[in-house]
């Protein structure tokens, strides 16, 4: 079962429905007594960096998730849950996330070296440049994944970065260490790809779970 | 390289697609479920569905109708149409959709756009806007109300100042062009494209691939949207986007 966590700030609706839709049980909550009981956690997330952490913190589910991920339990952030789990943001003054990952959250710039505006939102279908071999991406070589944001992870640690999309910035799409995942982009509204990689996420939580307590 | 967006447009009334869709294959073809599947096969990047229930009881069917797309397909989706307040979007996005489109209640009551953008991010708030060419003012001009009422805005105006109050996207219509399935409006899209920083999806006119190609090459659009043809299967989403594909645009 995956716990997905519910803050005020996700698209839990789409999320759940993928789930569904692949057969795998889940729990949406916001009690960590009921969170605890799933074999991984999915942190959705649309809206602002510093509004998602301040409902985070103050249902104090900020300390909640760091004691479990500390603990082994799995976790995939989602759009803007994969940004919080990065040390801090930029978005609407400089906020401090989750710190499971290293690096940090700023605005994709809309101009070029050379001065040339182009868009921000990234929105739409982009590709995936893939860098490293991941559980999250077993059986996944090729394709175009769906995005919508405006800020973007900028990060020093490489070993973090599974897949990237070509933007005017390189953008983070597929990050991942140890038993902690984010997706930039919507895996469930990615079509077949981003299902795959749901999947793969339920299938990485199976093969771990129950032992994962005592790593 | 971030691709461009083929969109089909599926008009719903009293929870039933209409506008004489003509798909054989198809179990039930005025099923908007049924439909959407269809067109995630063929390769569609998203849809929009546009609500034109006339009564309470169909833009309640239009709730069911959201949350049965939602659970059955994995691209994203715009719903349109009876958009007039805050508690409108709600129930939409809450239902499932990804996006909601506003026309004329935004012309109406600009500050909603803000009020949607503020609430649940600006990626969720599409504008909408009709635009006619208007020789006295040499440009074009926004109608609301499905065309029939001419307002005063100007089209890029317009376009700017929605985006300054928190759209996310655009969605054009030429009024001029609609129907004619002679190609998209080209020097409107690149005028509204190039007056604003979010992604523009042109729309009416749109006959066949060489439509797309040039909306996206000539009008600089990010999206490009059509109805009929793809109900009457003159064309396929398929067809389209292997054609582009062909011409060197960037498509999934």
């Amino acid at each position: 079962m995956i716990g997905i966590i519910d803050y005020g700030m996700g698209n839990l609706y789409s999320v759940s429905k993928a789930l569904e839709r692949l057969n795998y049980d889940y729990i949406i909550s916001a009690d960590p007594a009921e969170l605890r009981k799933a074999k991984g956690l999915i942190l959705p997330g649309v809206g602002a960096f510093k509004d998602a952490m301040e409902q985070l913190n103050q249902t104090k589910l900020t300390d909640f998730i760091k004691e479990e991920v500390a603990k082994g339990m799995p976790l995939l952030g989602i759009c803007l849950g994969m940004q919080l789990l990065f040390e801090e943001s930029d978005e609407n003054g400089v906020t401090k996330g989750l710190e499971l990952l290293k690096g940090r959250v700023e605005r994709i710039p809309g101009i070029t070296a050379e001065g040339q505006t182009y868009k921000v939102p990234h929105m739409g279908w982009n590709s995936l440049d893939f860098h490293q071999q991941s559980a999250l991406l077993d059986g996944i070589s090729e394709g175009h994944v769906y995005f919508v944001h405006s800020y973007y992870v900028k990060t020093n640690d490489q070993d973090v970065l599974l897949a990237t999309s070509p933007y005017d910035v390189e953008v983070p799409a597929v990050v991942g260490k140890e038993h902690v995942f984010g997706t930039q982009f919507h895996p469930e509204k990615s079509s077949a790809i981003g299902m795959q990689m749901l999947q793969n996420y339920a299938n990485f939580l199976e093969k771990r779970s129950p032992s994962y307590e005592q790593i | 390289m971030i691709t461009k967006r083929i969109i089909p447009c599926l008009d719903v009334k009293d929870g039933r697609v209409v506008k004489g869709v003509q798909f054989v294959e198809l179990r039930d073809a005025g099923d908007p479920v049924e439909l959407a599947k269809f067109y995630d096969e063929e390769g569609a990047d998203e849809l929009v569905f546009l609500d034109i229930s006339a009564s309470h009881e169909g833009r309640k069917t239009m709730v069911h109708v959201v949350e049965e797309v939602a659970s059955q397909l994995a691209i994203p989706f715009t719903v349109g149409g009876g958009i007039n307040a805050l508690e409108d979007m709600k129930r939409m996005l809450r239902a499932g959709a990804d996006k909601v489109s506003l026309n004329t209640a935004a012309v109406l009551n600009p500050t909603l756009i803000t009020e949607g953008s503020d609430f649940f991010g600006a990626q969720c708030i599409v504008v909408a806007i009709d635009a006619k060419y208007d020789e006295s003012l040499q440009s074009w001009r926004v109608y609301t109300h499905g065309g029939r009422n001419a307002t005063n805005w100007e089209v890029i105006d317009w376009a700017r100042e929605a985006v300054k109050r928190g759209a996310g996207e655009i969605l054009l219509t030429s009024m001029d062009k609609d129907g004619e399935k002679s190609g998209f409006d080209l020097a409107l899209t690149k005028a509204v494209s190039q007056a604003v920083s979010v992604p523009v999806i042109a729309s009416g006119g749109a006959g066949n691939g060489q439509d797309f190609v040039d909306a996206f090459e000539k009008g600089e659009a990010d999206a490009a949207l059509a109805a009929s043809i793809f109900h009457y299967k003159e064309t396929s989403v398929k067809e389209i986007k292997s054609y582009a594909k062909q011409q060197g645009v960037s498509i999934r």
